[in-house]
């Protein structure tokens, strides 16, 4: 192995980042995005690629670890978050990435991720959610619209999709937040401050399914009526949104409520002030539900980011603890156990 | 601690006793029992439990599905098995008199709790008329003691509440078996201190009931004999009492070490597993990490994870959490990472009996994944021979890189015998070696095993992909070749057939070549041991072997069965073993199964064995 101790730090670019393997997503999918995103914030992230791995599950977000030049491991359906979690607890020195869809994750894998989430183990997800099912071509998903004609729902799917971000917070994830595939500066940024939070990270990304859900997320990333429609959260600052920046978001008690910054009622100061660290999670809560009523913009950014320590770091602290209060263990004491006698 | 009396007591000396302790499931028969057997222990018998309980935790009082149990063969010689049929029964209520009786031996003494014989526990254990009254127990030796009135008398002057001071009376019945069987009281008085450090005044009841009942053994005119088992003749060495869950504990905790690395154990909590969780989640300063983790199946998740990052992994469960996890079993399989499974079988199929012992997910074992997945299987056949096989699950998959069950059962997880403490230099080395040479790395190249290298995560130069989708050998790169795969099925088959020439032969206990040989493998070693003791005392000819490894079997199993005319496996488990070894080697076998919940009696297999060689005596 090279002695590398005195060489010069090598800042590390985009394509160091990619792997030998041919990307084999549709032409025009929204993965693509993403991963060009992770591969221009990694070498901004300051941590080193062999200390880095990408775990994923089934699915066209899962072949994600193949193109990323870090470890990985690209393993069975759902199971991403439980086999993240036991790598990072048992090597909390690793920076561990979850990529994963919104049928792996709401779905067959929900189980796992409330449980990440919960326990806030120290690992990020980006889950790429096109409210449809890809690699099996084209079922509706725990995400889709109630009301969704798929292959499987041919006369309209009859169940209520999951809100992912509200799911994030209701288990406790510590930092939540939402992108999507056609911001392409935004998903960066919310990759980088992922990778500074100590704790779960979970981002939703908004990601088009050209062939089997293409236009799910237009009327927010479509340039005509992105403005109107989506609300960028920025901490400590109003919400304001609109193509004139004339309208934003009230809170009228529990209820948010959109007002016209013009109409000579309403002013900047009336607005409700975006605050990601909010003790109670009730705030993001409600942001989290705000599209559920028509006429309210869909947000985008980070909903909460708290800090409380990290269940990989609470089991590595007990053990070391516990150590150093017994002292180190000798397998022969361990054997013996209390009770013993001799026979002679 | 004996005081002297007038009493005119004879101590007889035994050689071999079987106790059962019975009450309801909330009376601390357990507890009671593993006290006397750790006493016993301690004193120098060797000794074989059974813990035979409910799957409810407090069922309600005085019904016979609520009767919990613990069976204890002690001897001053060689003891293999739990005991067919028990000498001695503790009955604490009229339902545990009922449901034991059926078992116990024509002549044994009964100690019952007469208090608990009343109208409303009659009923409820469905007797007619009071046992105690009538001829019901004619023949049986019968010592009636008011246990509770004994223990409400001894602690009339506490604090404690009425509820508290019945609660004591176990150890009542416990002093009074001490004194019966001349074992010492400080192992358990101690132990009273200990557990109950915090609650001083539990501590002193407790301690004030035992003894109580250990006088009352003395003074009484109930009992006018007392027996004696003298120590057994084992081998020299430090001993101490274990039950087969915390030997597999202990035996993971050992590899570890002897490997240098860190142990991971991702579990759900499961009967009869769980215990192997509970020991292994207090050795934290061994470098052990446990998660209880949300599922089954993120139990072995966060154990291949675990694999993935250069720890020892484990996943440890029962038959239902084994069908939860078949399919990660697979990815362990297809990615070729070093993984221990323990399942501590239990009656099945689904919830099945979930406390009661039982053979039948060896099928499962080996076969039950999709696709080709071979997969090395081991058995424990002894409680103690638990941590053997821990160690040597850990070995083999590290050293072959793919996953290796351990099967255990829960007759042997739950039964303790004492155990000799192996010194450190008797265990087997186990060497692993993390490649961090990036100088042409490829993520499937082999070794002389066809095991392929293992590397951490942060090793710089040497980032590599796994997966469950097919890897082209050597590259490791997603594959789609049919050739490829072809190859790559054989490859991975031929690595655990390869542990064939890692692991011992199967060895013939008796003569190597005759009438019959009856071949076992798990749990049922210690019945079919005893059961060949007696045919050797009684000069019938008959051999045995046990298989402690399943896939691969060893070596020269064909040849080892060929020599004899007849062969036997008697099996909890409707003939999965049998079934294996027609279909591998086309030798015809006798079955015998029972699946009962419990081990094979020895008499029971000895009546097989006669059968068989249809009275004559296989010479």
């Amino acid at each position: 192995m090279a002695n590398n101790i005195d060489a010069p730090e090598v800042k590390l670019k985009a394509k160091d980042f990619a792997s030998d393997q041919d990307v084999r997503w549709c032409p025009g999918c929204g993965d693509y995005s993403i991963l060009a995103q992770v591969q221009r914030s990694f070498p901004d992230i300051g941590v080193k690629k062999e200390d880095i791995v990408w775990v994923s599950g089934i699915g066209c977000s899962s072949r994600f670890p193949y193109y990323m030049n870090t470890y990985g491991f690209h393993s069975i359906h759902g199971r991403a978050a439980a086999i993240a979690t036991g790598l990072k607890v048992s090597r909390p020195d690793l920076s561990v990435w979850v990529a994963t869809g919104d049928g792996d994750n709401m779905s067959i894998g929900g189980n796992h991720f409330i449980h990440a989430c919960r326990k806030n183990i120290d690992f990020k997800m980006l889950m790429f959610n096109n409210k449809i099912y890809g690699l099996t071509k084209g079922q509706y998903s725990p995400t889709s619209e109630k009301g969704k004609v798929t292959k499987s729902t041919p006369f309209g799917s009859v169940d209520y999709p999951f809100n992912p971000i509200s799911l994030a917070l209701g288990a406790g994830a510590t930092f939540v937040a939402r992108s999507m595939d056609r911001d392409p500066k935004h998903m960066q940024e919310m990759i980088k401050k992922a990778a500074e939070h100590k704790g779960i990270a979970f981002i939703e990304i908004f990601q088009n399914c050209n062939i089997f859900n293409d236009g799910a997320f237009e009327l927010f990333t479509d340039k005509e009526t992105k403005e109107d429609n989506v609300v960028y959260l920025v901490h400590d600052q109003p919400m304001v949104f609109g193509k004139e920046k004339n309208k934003g978001i009230k809170l009228d008690g529990f209820n948010p409520v959109v007002v016209d910054l013009n109409d000579g009622k309403h002013s900047i100061n009336d607005l409700l002030v975006h605050k990601e660290d909010d003790e109670s999670p009730t705030r993001s809560f409600i942001l989290s539900h705000l599209t559920d009523s028509d006429g309210f913009p869909k947000p985008v950014g980070i909903f909460r980011r708290i800090l409380k320590p990290t269940y990989d770091e609470g089991v590595q602290n007990q053990l070391e603890y516990i150590t150093e209060k017994k002292g180190k263990g000798k397998l022969v004491d361990l054997l013996k156990g209390k009770n013993t006698w001799e026979v002679n | 601690m004996a005081q002297d009396n007038d009493k005119n007591v004879e101590t007889v000396d035994l050689s071999d006793v079987t106790v059962r302790f019975a009450g309801d499931s909330g009376d601390g028969m357990q507890l009671t029992g593993s006290q006397f057997s750790d006493t016993t222990a301690l004193v120098g018998n060797d000794l074989s439990t059974l813990p035979d309980y409910p799957a409810e935790i407090r069922a309600p009082a005085g019904t016979l599905y609520g009767v919990s149990g613990f069976q204890l063969h002690f001897s001053s010689s060689d003891v293999f098995t739990p005991g067919d049929s028990p000498d001695v029964l503790v009955a604490m209520n009229p339902a545990a008199l009922k449901i034991n009786l059926k078992d116990i031996k024509p002549t044994a003494t009964i100690i019952v709790n007469e208090d608990a014989f009343d109208a409303k526990n009659l009923q409820t254990a469905g007797w007619e008329s009071n046992p105690l009254n009538d001829d019901t127990l004619a023949g049986y030796k019968v010592i009636r003691v008011p246990i509770t009135t004994l223990t409400t008398n001894t602690l009339a002057e506490t604090s404690l509440s009425t509820k508290e001071i019945v609660r004591c009376k176990n150890f009542f019945a416990l002093g009074m078996m001490y004194w019966l069987y001349s074992r010492p009281l400080e192992p358990s008085m101690n132990w009273i201190a200990s557990k109950f450090k915090n609650k001083p005044d539990i501590a002193e009841a407790n301690q004030k009931v035992l003894k109580a009942g250990y006088y009352f053994g003395d003074s009484t005119e109930i009992f006018t004999t007392r027996y004696n088992v003298k120590p057994a003749k084992l081998p020299k060495g430090t001993y101490r009492s274990i039950s087969g869950n915390e030997a597999t504990a202990l035996g993971f905790a050992a590899a570890a070490q002897l490997a240098d690395l860190p142990l991971f154990l991702g579990s759900y909590p499961i009967t009869p597993a769980s215990d192997i969780l509970h020991f292994l989640s207090s050795y934290k300063n061994y470098n052990v990490k446990t998660l209880q983790a949300e599922d089954e199946i993120a139990g072995i998740s966060s154990a291949i994870g675990a694999a993935f990052g250069g720890s020892l992994a484990i996943t440890t469960t029962s038959g239902p959490g084994m069908a939860l996890k078949t399919e990660a079993m697979g990815l362990a399989v297809m990615t070729e990472l070093p993984l221990v499974i323990v399942n501590v079988q239990r009656g099945g199929p689904s919830t099945g009996l979930p406390t009661k012992t039982e053979q039948a997910d060896l099928l499962q074992s080996i076969y039950g994944r999709n696709g080709e997945a071979p997969m090395a299987v081991i058995a424990a056949s002894t409680p103690s021979e638990c941590f053997t096989m821990a160690i040597e699950a850990s070995r083999l998959a590290l050293k072959f890189m793919t996953p290796v069950i351990l099967l255990t059962d829960g007759y042997i997880a739950n039964g303790a015998e004492p155990w000799r403490v192996p010194e450190i230099s008797e265990l087997p080395k186990i060497e692993v070696k993390f490649r961090t040479d990036p100088e042409g790395y490829q993520p499937f190249s082999r070794d002389e095993n066809l095991a392929r290298p293992w590397v951490k995560p942060g090793t710089p130069g040497m980032e590599h992909r796994l997966g469950g989708l097919e890897k082209a050998n050597i590259t490791g790169n997603v594959s789609y070749d049919p050739d490829n795969h072809d190859n790559m099925i054989r490859i991975r088959a031929q690595k655990v057939k390869n542990m064939e020439n890692d692991i011992p032969d199967l060895e013939v206990i008796g003569d190597q070549e005759g009438e019959l040989l009856v071949l076992g493998w798990g749990g049922t070693f210690g019945s079919i041991t005893e059961a060949m003791d007696k045919c050797k005392k009684n000069g019938v000819k008959v051999s045995q072997a046990h298989l402690r490894y399943l896939n691969p079997l060893p070596k020269n199993t064909e040849a080892v069965l060929r020599k004899f005319k007849n062969i036997l496996i008697p099996e909890i488990n409707m003939g999965q073993l049998a079934r294996i070894i027609r279909s591998e080697f086309l030798i015809p076998v006798i079955q015998f199964n029972k699946m009962r919940g419990l081990p094979f009696k020895s008499s029971d297999i000895e009546e097989k064995i006669s059968e068989i060689l249809g009275g004559g005596n296989g010479k």
